[in-house]
């Protein structure tokens, strides 16, 4: 085979290997499920209507035991998708409905509100800016976007209830806080957010299994023009 | 190049006798000639690139800790450069000068004739030691005068500031994101790191969970965040402006959004900042753990024990952050 042939041969070989490489470094961290789109059906700046759910288990599929945040499609069913996609420049309007137990945080820091208009959250109809997660039944988890300044602690439920919720989607026969905020989204960007509560149970520190697998307890705001 | 070739085209200098470097009657002094062209991109190259790259190279001129570090490494960059130089006209000559094709090139010299020259290998043996010596000693020098040159010393620092007045911010590191404690303002702490432009600063870098690494870019401060270990490194800036924090070192699946920015601002801004804030966050920071160098992450959150369960103590014999001590 000539110079130029052979030359051929390994370009092409080398080509493939590094195609077959990259598909599957982009396989194993695509997550495996879609994007809730919020912006297909939004009037042009007009608020948008966020809800979502924490879960203490979501009771089915690969992790049945794994804690888990779920998020209300603009269809009103309930989708496990952590990747949102809102408008940029927009109002988001969001309402939490923590089903989980609480505890002291390990850092207090994510018992104060941050980023939200007026810097508060309505807790049950109350509005507060900390809470004291060594009080009551302490903060389950907290839904945070760390590079747009925001957090908002979500305080847990009486574990010793007898209506805790254990199956996603959770319903209102289950205890449950409800926990309302505002923000205003920045420019187009993908910005990732997550729960500052290491409530991974039985991993190292709690940041493992559900806290560090995209569709549980963190994902991205897909900001988009 | 017309010299070169009449060189190369002479007939080929018998190897055994020919001296490797130093020519003979029939072919020029290739060394001579390597050397040449080596001296004159070098002293071209280099003092272009002090000059007109050096001040552009990162992290830039924002901290002591930066220009420090710029220096260095275009101190390595000047050392560098002669050597690459170096290699590349030597690559070039060979294949302008020896290579196969070219008529009337001399074939490969190998066997006794390609060992054993006294010179080469003490030049080369002599160069390499005094690089790599001065090197050594030229990277201590930097890092004792320049107290770290921005990297942690761990927690008992011996290269320390002279300054009189010392201001230290604790920089927390969690999964995934860093936090500020100022402990001479009530020991608030925030999400935003605010720097005074033209004080000392000492980062004392901790970590509440796995091990990460706190890297002020614009600052040039690098210290590794390890939990119960106070890392302290050191810092002056010049200039105000922004500055980019990141983890740089992989702690998992958010590794890659772990970052914040922060701001150097005027002393006053920075007295007006920090006083506005710890009045502020007065409420939450009365339920923080008393400020400590070190906190121990082992008896919050889901892998510790939660709250309300009577079967796991929730606390530590030692400080946790985050949870009320036990009365004692």
């Amino acid at each position: 085979m000539s110079f130029g042939g052979r030359l051929s041969a390994v370009l092409v070989l080398l080509a493939i290997a590094i195609g077959l490489a990259v598909y599957t470094v982009v396989t194993y961290l695509t997550p495996q499920s879609g994007v809730v789109d919020f912006t297909a059906a939004q009037p042009a700046g007009a608020p948008v209507t966020l809800t979502v759910q924490t879960v203490g288990s979501i009771g089915y599929g690969a992790h049945p035991t794994w804690v888990t945040y779920m998020v209300q499609a603009p269809d009103g069913q309930w989708e496990h998708d952590t990747t949102w996609k809102v408008p940029a420049h927009t109002r988001i309007n969001m309402t939490i409905h923590q089903f989980d137990s609480g505890s002291p945080l390990r850092n207090q820091q994510w018992g104060r509100v941050q980023g939200v208009t007026g810097g508060v959250e309505i807790l049950n109809g109350k509005p507060i800016s900390v809470y004291d997660s060594n009080t009551g039944n302490g903060v389950g988890h907290t839904f945070a976007i760390p590079t747009l300044g925001v957090n908002v602690p979500l305080v847990g439920v009486d574990s010793n209830a007898s209506n805790i919720c254990s199956q996603a989607p959770c319903g209102s026969d289950s205890v449950s806080n409800t926990i309302k905020v505002s923000f205003v989204t920045p420019g187009p960007g993908e910005y990732p957010w997550q729960c500052f509560v290491p409530c991974g149970l039985g991993f190292l520190y709690g940041n493992g299994g559900p806290m560090s697998n995209a569709n549980y307890m963190g994902g991205f705001l897909d900001v988009t023009a | 190049m017309s010299d070169d070739d009449a060189g190369a085209d002479a007939p080929p200098a018998d190897p055994s006798t020919a001296e490797p470097g130093a020519g003979s009657a029939t072919e020029p002094r290739h060394f001579v000639r390597m050397f040449s062209v080596w001296l004159v991109l070098s002293a071209i190259v280099v003092p272009l690139y002090y000059f007109l790259v050096g001040p552009h190279v990162p992290p830039g001129t924002m901290s002591s800790t930066a220009e420090e570090n710029q220096f260095d490494f275009n101190v390595l960059m000047v050392l560098a450069l002669p050597v690459l130089l170096a290699v590349w006209v030597y690559l070039g000559y060979c294949i302008m000068t020896w290579r196969a094709a070219k008529a009337g090139a001399a074939d490969p010299v190998g066997g006794e004739v390609a060992r054993n020259h006294l010179g080469v290998q003490t030049g080369w043996i002599a160069i390499t030691s005094v690089i790599v010596l001065f090197l050594a000693g030229f990277g201590t020098f930097e890092l004792i005068a320049n107290n770290g040159a921005g990297g942690g010393e761990g927690p008992n620092p011996v290269w320390t500031p002279t300054s009189a007045h010392i201001l230290p911010i604790q920089v927390i590191g969690q999964q995934w994101t860093f936090t500020y404690r100022y402990p001479t303002f009530g020991g608030f702490e925030s999400s935003k790191l605010m720097v005074p432009v033209d004080t000392t600063v000492a980062f004392h870098v901790t970590s509440l969970d796995v091990i990460h690494s706190f890297w002020a870019y614009q600052l040039s401060i690098k210290a590794d965040a390890n939990p119960q270990v106070d890392n302290v490194a050191y810092t002056t800036a010049h200039h105000t402006g922004s500055v980019t924090v990141r983890c740089s070192e992989l702690c998992g699946l958010w590794h890659g959004a772990m970052f914040n920015y922060g701001q150097v601002v005027s002393k006053d801004a920075f007295e007006s900042w920090a006083k506005s804030t710890e009045a502020a966050t007065a409420a939450n920071t009365k339920l923080l753990p008393p400020f400590a160098w070190t906190y121990v992450p082992d008896a919050n959150g889901a892998g510790g024990g939660f709250y309300n369960n009577d079967t796991v103590d929730p606390y530590s014999p030692s400080e946790v952050y985050g949870a009320k001590q036990p009365a004692s």
